[in-house]
């Protein structure tokens, strides 16, 4: 198959899933049955893409023109290609995961449910693949309608708040900041078009270019710079599968992804050298990090805990990008996979244990790993890969970040990361210190229950499996990363 | 030149004032109406008045005439006219309805019960 | 043969269909009749389109007396596009006008109803079709007239306030129109649009062409409902039977907007307006107020169809600034913006329709929960309320790129950052509606509503597919409206 036809084929298979998932809605298995096909479909043609990617071809698709100057238009680069294989995969364990979590909480409305999750992913693959800035646009924004109604799933007036932020605070961010410096990009250089190397120096004074550049990064509400990271907390009212594949994989990484293709692509590394506002953003990153590390110390809620943490892990790959160094270039396109594995892990984990034991506290999970094993063991991996200790996969990225941190001389970087390790240990440690050294409460005594459903145990197994695989296995998308920064691996 | 040598235009113009004037200041719909009739008269007798020629008769053919007066404005008033009883007959229409759903035609006595809704 | 007389079957269609459409005394074969006509008129003004798309500009004499002295009808791209707006949106939306009529008018006055609609039809498009000034006049009283008299027909009695207060200022509007006219006529000596800017030219500078062009244009900005003379529209379009808001928010202010594109670019011409009078000034101010007043004033409605008023309000805004620019990106912006809104709040409006068909009500807190039992409508409604945000994919978004596009080419990014601010508010008007219909709980005792029929649904969906089709597929506008505004700018310079 050609390679504009798998593109499209990727686009297309969770939108016709989505419509299968609607004709058998009636009938739970086959609609289940659907969603795993559609999933494995589009892995299998993610994979495709990849094949041909390794073998040097050029895999591209111009779809229509959406205005006279500027169609819709994908073609696949190594960022990309990185986020759709992450997003595609963990779409799959995702699938078999929802199905146990969905069927043991005895959710209303799933077929709902599963018709946003393809329709999710559909704009997710558009993303990945977005060869110029309106495509890309054009996405996250879908990306964002589709999962507002997976945000607002139990419908109350905590969902409704929730949704509310979450729908203002991306479409608000999106149309007011980035939309409005995408058309000055336009307005200026004449494409949109992702160009190694920028399409901004030289045409764009550096004056202008360091507002812009505030816009874009702040346009992207969804990589949850602080202060407008308050969403993505909000959005945990959400059902934990979608948490767990959208707000620790799809969208969350959605926003880095498109930062660091803005980066890359549209200012290009070494024009951003000669902004100002490169350090600003830079400086912002850090405190997120930072801050939103010490707020993670302070939430009770494990989902909360797990969001802040995700906002700190997001300024994460901000940070490394900012840094403007290949090496760290390379690094935070390798923790965006990275991070991907672990954080679902942890989110599977934190559902695992509410439908299991209906706990939502970490204070509740007193002795909680002797009873539910395999869970608690696949939390801890993540948890570890989260603070960067070997061998997850979390290591291999914060170590190059830290290598392109010292190369560049940027010591404040270095040393936010660093600070931020010892905190990421503060929220995360006791968990698991709480979890299998410490006694049954007696109010945990009196209610028995064992492990998950077994979908749910086989998801989290398997993705904390990935989390170690990408440690050792950590190959191809370290090729993939140093193809990014234009470096040879 | 004088001021009042074109009179004519003067009084269109204060017709125009006094219509427009009594449109906004009357609460009763019926003189509002009567207003904006008052004003549109005012446009009619702007028409008219550049019909007119100096020392022209009335725009009929016949020997020893040589001059004459437009006819196209008294024609296109004509239709204006038309409109303007249409649109005074509407009006007074809606009126009428008015007063049987209200039981008043006075501006502020039926702002006042649609705020008590 | 007839594809000759176009241009004049155009508007005797409708104004012949009206009359024997209350004659025949039947509610039914009025509808059937009605619709008939209307998408007979949409089949010609596609015909015009095409036939001025392929040999450019056609003029037509009636009665075959020659231009200056017979009334000249005149097609070209701008107004062949609101001919197929006009004529579109009556083909699309009375298809749905008879279960709609059937509940909201009394059965005797429905031969009437459709009378009115074909009239107001024939009124609009002699607006549009006409290379006569005074002819201009004459058709905005019909459209006018019957447009009043269909407000009146809502079942509210504020709808009989609402419509005279519509006839006050209408024709205060129109009159000042005439003014303007019979001003040009006094300096020139000719009512022929074409021959009018020929003769305008070496009179520029004297005081009654200006003056004719202050009462045209302030005239125009009443019957198109520029801030602060929009005071007529929330009540009319939150009163009027649904199936007329519906026709008149798609249709009527964007024929307004055309008059005043023809008079400011043809027969003035564009160095009149703007480079000699400040006009760009005097539309400016007042559309940037009418996009901030008209969205923050909607944020706070309690009706949603006065919401979507408030809107309508805005978006005229949108338009007006978008030629206020002066410039042919600008220009192009305007035209297809007045093409896209009317997809939109032909959309909205028609779903609303729906809603009062099922639960007699369009008052906010009456629509709570109401997406469960109406999912259809709703969801159209959905489409429709992100086309007016200028969502990607959908053809809001189209408008507020030219448009912004627009902005950006003549340096004023400070206007960039109002207009997506602008239509932040929008998201929350929108998201108002869509919170309390999905979200809020059913009040305990009320009836359950029940899905509008198909016939309600169909035509509403036509419009909010529409809204997705010319986001995706944009060349039909977008050319359009650049060929019109390349034309226009031609045509004064």
């Amino acid at each position: 198959m050609s390679g504009a036809t798998l593109i499209l084929l990727a686009l297309a298979l969770p939108l016709v899933g989505a419509i299968g998932i609607a004709v058998t809605g009636r009938w739970e298995d086959l609609r289940e049955g659907v969603t795993l096909t559609t999933a494995g479909a589009l892995f299998l043609t993610v994979l495709a893409i990849w094949g041909q990617v390794s073998d040097g071809k050029e895999v591209a698709l111009t779809l229509l023109p959406l205005l006279p100057e500027v169609p819709l238009a994908f073609r696949v680069e190594p960022l990309g290609m990185i986020f759709a294989l992450v997003a595609s995969g963990l779409w799959i364990i995702n699938s078999i995961y929802s199905i146990g979590y969905m069927r043991g909480n005895k959710e209303h409305a799933q077929t709902r449910f599963y018709i946003c999750f393809a329709i999710s992913l559909a704009s997710t693959m558009g993303i990945a693949f977005a060869d110029n800035m309106l495509t890309l646009f054009v996405f996250y924004e879908a990306l964002s309608l589709a999962t507002y109604p997976l945000v607002t799933h139990h419908g109350d007036e905590e969902a409704k708040r929730g949704g509310r932020t979450y729908i203002g605070l991306l479409m608000g961010t999106s149309i007011g900041f980035l939309l409005f410096a995408v058309l000055y990009t336009y307005g200026e250089t004449g494409t949109l078009d992702f160009t190694p190397g920028g399409i901004m120096a030289g045409k764009i004074p550096e004056g202008v270019a360091a507002v812009l550049l505030v816009f874009y990064m702040y346009g992207i509400g969804k990589a949850a710079l602080m202060p407008l990271h308050r969403w993505l907390p909000g959005a945990m009212v959400a059902p934990t599968p979608v948490s767990a594949l959208l707000h620790a994989v799809a969208v969350v990484k959605a926003g880095v992804f498109s930062v660091v293709k803005v980066a890359v692509y549209i200012f290009g590394i070494d024009f951003l050298q000669t902004l100002p506002t490169s350090d600003l953003i830079l400086g912002i990153a850090g405190f997120t990090v930072i801050t939103a590390s010490l707020i993670a110390i302070r939430q009770d809620n494990l989902k909360r805990r797990l969001a802040y943490s995700t906002v700190s892990q997001l300024s994460y790959v901000v940070l490394a990008t900012f840094i403007l160094a290949p090496l760290s270039v390379m690094a935070a396109a390798l923790h965006i996979a990275a991070h991907a594995v672990a954080k679902i892990t942890l989110f599977f984990a934190a559902g695992s244990i509410y439908t299991a034991a209906h706990k939502t506290e970490v204070s509740q999970l007193d002795g909680i790993g002797r009873r539910m094993p395999w869970t608690m063991g696949a939390f801890a991996v993540g948890a570890l890969s989260m603070i960067g200790v070997p061998p997850a996969a979390g290591f291999l990225s914060k170590w190059y970040m830290l290598l392109g941190a010292h190369a560049a001389g940027q010591w404040f970087a270095l040393a936010v990361i660093i600070a931020s390790t010892l905190l990421n240990a503060a929220y995360f440690l006791p968990i698991l210190h709480a979890a299998f050294l410490k006694p049954l409460s007696s109010e945990a005594q009196a209610h028995p229950h064992g492990e998950a459903p077994l979908p749910i145990v086989v998801a989290l197994t398997m993705t904390a499996g990935l989390t170690v695989l990408l440690f050792f296995w950590s190959a191809p998308v370290v090729e993939l990363a140093s193809a990014l920064a234009g470096m040879k691996p | 030149m004088s001021f009042l040598a074109h009179y004519n235009y003067w009084i269109v113009i204060l017709l125009m004032m006094l219509g427009l004037y009594i449109v906004v200041s009357r609460g009763n719909l019926v003189k509002k109406i009567v207003g904006l009739n008052v004003f549109q008269t005012s446009v009619f007798l702007l028409y008219i008045s550049i019909g007119k020629v100096e020392g022209g008769t009335a725009p009929i053919i016949e020997a020893g005439y040589s001059v004459y007066s437009n006819p196209l404005p008294h024609v296109l008033i004509l239709t204006a006219i038309v409109v303007g009883v249409a649109t005074s007959a509407l009006g007074l229409a809606l009126v009428v309805r008015i007063r049987e759903a209200y039981g008043t035609i006075e501006e502020d006595e039926i702002d006042h019960q649609d705020d008590d809704e | 043969m007839i594809a000759q007389h176009l241009p004049a079957l155009q508007i005797v269609l409708p104004l012949l269909a009206a009359p024997i459409v209350v004659l025949a005394g039947s509610a039914r074969f009025a509808w059937l009749f009605s619709v008939a006509v209307c998408w007979a008129a949409f089949a010609v003004s596609i015909g015009l389109l095409a036939q001025v798309m392929q040999g450019g500009e056609i003029s037509y004499l009636l009665g075959s007396w020659p231009a200056p002295w017979g009334i000249e009808l005149r097609v070209d791209l701008l107004n062949a596009f609101v001919l197929l707006l006009v004529t579109g949106t009556a083909a699309i939306v009375l298809p749905y006008a008879r279960r709609s009529v059937r509940i909201e008018i009394a059965p005797e006055q429905q031969g009437f109803f459709y009378c009115m609609l074909l009239l107001c039809l024939a009124g609009l498009l002699g607006i549009a079709i006409t290379g006569d000034a005074f002819n201009v006049f004459v058709f905005l009283e019909i459209s006018s007239l019957s447009t009043y008299a269909l407000v009146a027909m809502g079942r509210n009695r504020k709808a009989l306030t609402a419509a005279f207060q519509y006839l006050i200022m209408g024709t205060i509007g129109a009159t000042f129109f005439l003014i303007g006219v019979g001003l040009l006529y006094m300096m020139t000596g000719t009512l022929n649009m074409a021959d009018l800017a020929e003769r305008l030219q070496p009179l520029h500078g004297t005081r009654p062409v200006l003056a004719a062009y202050a009462f045209i244009v302030v005239g125009m900005a009443l019957k198109l409902a520029l801030f602060p003379l929009h005071l007529w529209l929330p009540n009319a379009y939150a009163y009027a039977p649904s199936v007329v808001t519906a026709f008149l928010a798609a249709t009527a202010t964007k024929v307004a907007i055309y008059v005043l594109l023809r008079f400011t670019f043809t027969v003035f011409g564009a160095d009149f307006a703007f480079a000699d009078q400040p006009m760009s000034l005097l539309l400016f101010v007042p559309a940037l107020l009418a996009i901030f007043a008209g969205s923050l004033v909607a944020i706070f409605q309690e009706n949603a169809k006065r919401l979507l008023a408030y809107s309508s309000v805005a978006q005229i805004g949108y338009m007006v600034l978008a030629i206020s620019l002066a410039t042919a990106a600008g220009l192009s912006a305007g035209i297809a913006h007045m093409f896209n809104h009317a997809l939109m709040k032909g959309a909205l409006f028609l779903a609303l329709g729906c809603v009062f068909y099922s639960i007699g009500s369009v008052a906010i807190r009456d629509m709570a929960g109401i997406a469960k039992e109406m999912p259809w409508t709703m969801a159209a409604f959905v489409m429709a309320g992100l086309s007016l945000i200028g969502v990607p994919l959908t053809a809001g978004f189209i408008s507020k790129w030219l448009l912004l596009q627009a902005a950006f080419e003549l340096g004023l990014w400070w206007l960039g950052l109002l207009i997506v601010a602008s239509s932040l508010l929008a998201i929350v008007y929108i998201w108002r509606v869509i919170e309390v219909a999905y979200f809020q709980p059913r009040p305990e005792g009320r009836v359950a509503a029940r899905e509008a029929p198909l016939s309600l649904l169909l035509p509403t969906w036509v419009f909010a597919l529409a809204n997705v089709y010319f986001g995706i597929e944009t060349s039909l506008p977008v050319t359009v409206a650049r060929g019109a505004a390349a034309a226009l700018f031609g045509a004064g310079g």
